[in-house]
């Protein structure tokens, strides 16, 4: 049995001297996920807008597809794109695979139906109460669905840290299309995966304090910009 | 702004039925000339759904509207104006309301923000234009709602119970604003079902029931002697079957 107090102590020393290692991981991890997000907004805010305004066969079909897809696997997700970006695959010539664009790829595909999922729902509440308004301003389809987007953009904002928040903390995608390769695309999560089967709790200590820390800021960001939203009524 | 018209404002052969009842049977209706129409009748009578028809809002399954004799199109339905009986306001403050209403429908940016001032002046609003809309009095809302309503001046404006949860000093204001608008020509349907609120506006009166227009007539005579004993018996405060 390891001293587990060492562990902590060791793991809070790689904190406060900022260790390179453990802060290029950090990076990495920031820089995927925020690309990751970016991507899936536009994606998923133009998908949920266009399913929350418009109406055409199969659109209940659609809805109840992308709401499936807000719970999918993370190694589902990540195997598939390992197809996709492999040599056999489809897209195999980009050689991809095993770098981070991979995983950024996989974390979009992830976090891009919640976004849109969220997206939908809230522009279609919005669209409920503001619908006959706007048609009597005379507005056509674009011009509402940028109303709209404007209208919601609290609760969009909270979807997108929602959808940030899924792909930080996931680890099955990345391992899977990563490879966890040191200092190439090691991120926080598949360090703490891999440090803690080698016994070496120090760091994997140190990244899940950031990675928790991180998971609090994102909620904490949350409920300013819900308080924000009610403050000014715009919720 | 478009100066295209959209008055008469007409309905030939309207019909609509939601689940095997017919809520509307219009056969014919227009709006025209000048005035403020009052249209009554007990809930349920159809009043929302036929302004809404007329407005361009609800397609029928049978009959047509018109508006200046054309079928009713995007580019016209600025001129025609509606307020809702809840207040639909946008996340912004109070002018900000206003001036997003101008800019959609095409007024020159240099004069939005004067003539968004000049309508929160005549609502009595000057001193909440930077307020969130959305935190207003429920009658503040409202009054925010009309002038946003009048800012982009209509030719034909309807109203569907505007004052329903309002209190009474908020219903007076509201009820000013209509008088002054009408007397400048602003062509008025208001829905409600408030008499004593008919008989301190309207010139004319419609009576509606279970989708049909029992009655339409000068204000005066249909409160002296109203024609069709649904509407005796509706003034008379009777529930009608």
């Amino acid at each position: 049995m390891q001293n587990f107090a060492e562990e902590f102590t060791e793991a809070f020393r790689l904190l406060a001297r900022l260790d390179a290692d453990l802060l290029a991981i950090v990076a990495l991890s920031l820089r995927v996920s925020l690309s990751a997000a970016l991507f899936a907004a536009l994606i998923g805010l133009p998908l949920g807008a266009l399913l929350a305004v418009t109406r055409f066969p199969g659109r209940r079909l659609a809805n109840v597809v992308l709401a499936a897809l807000m719970g999918l696997p993370p190694v589902v997700v990540g195997l598939l794109v390992y197809l996709l970006l492999s040599n056999a695959g489809a897209l195999g010539p980009l050689q991809l695979l095993y770098t981070p664009a991979a995983m950024i790829v996989a974390q979009t595909l992830l976090v891009a139906p919640i976004i849109a999922a969220l997206a939908r729902q809230t522009i279609e509440d919005l669209k409920g109460e503001y619908g006959e308004q706007l048609a009597v301003l005379g507005l056509g389809p674009w011009q509402q669905i940028s109303t709209l987007l404007w209208e919601a953009r609290y609760s969009l904002l909270t979807a997108l840290l929602a959808g940030f928040g899924r792909a930080i903390a996931e680890v099955g995608a990345v391992i899977i299309v990563g490879g966890n390769i040191n200092h190439v695309t090691r991120v926080m999560t598949t360090t703490i995966a891999l440090e803690t089967s080698k016994g070496n709790l120090a760091l994997a200590l140190g990244l899940g304090v950031i990675l928790v820390a991180i998971a609090v800021m994102v909620n904490g960001l949350v409920f300013a910009l819900r308080a924000t939203a009610t403050r000014t009524a715009h919720g | 702004m478009a100066e295209a018209r959209v008055l008469p404002v007409a309905a030939a052969g309207i019909v609509l039925s939601r689940r095997g009842r017919r809520l509307l049977d219009v056969p014919e209706f227009e709006i025209s000339g000048t005035g403020l129409t009052v249209v009554l009748g007990p809930n349920g009578a159809g009043k929302s759904l036929l302004l809404r028809v007329l407005a361009g809002l609800i397609e029928p399954d049978g009959g047509r509207v018109t508006w200046a004799g054309r079928p009713p199109d995007r580019a016209r339905a600025r001129r025609l104006g509606f307020v809702f009986q809840r207040p639909v306001l946008l996340r912004r403050s109070a002018v900000a309301n206003i001036v997003y209403a101008l800019k959609v429908t095409g007024m020159d940016p240099a004069l939005r923000r004067a003539r968004a001032d000049a309508v929160l002046r005549d609502a009595r609003l000057e001193g909440l234009a930077s307020s969130a809309a959305r935190l207003l009095s429920g009658g503040e809302q409202q009054r925010l709602a009309l002038a946003r309503a009048l800012a982009l001046a209509p030719e034909v404006l309807f109203l569907d119970e505007p004052t329903t949860s309002l209190d009474p000093a908020s219903t007076k204001a509201i009820e000013d604003m209509l008088k002054t608008a009408a007397l400048a020509g602003t062509r008025i349907v208001l829905v409600t079902h408030d008499t004593a609120q008919a008989r301190r506006l309207a010139d004319e009166v419609v009576f509606l029931h279970l989708g049909r227009v029992l009655e339409r007539g000068e204000a005066r005579n249909f409160f002296r002697k109203s024609a069709a004993p649904e509407a005796r018996a509706y003034l008379e405060g009777a529930i009608l079957a």
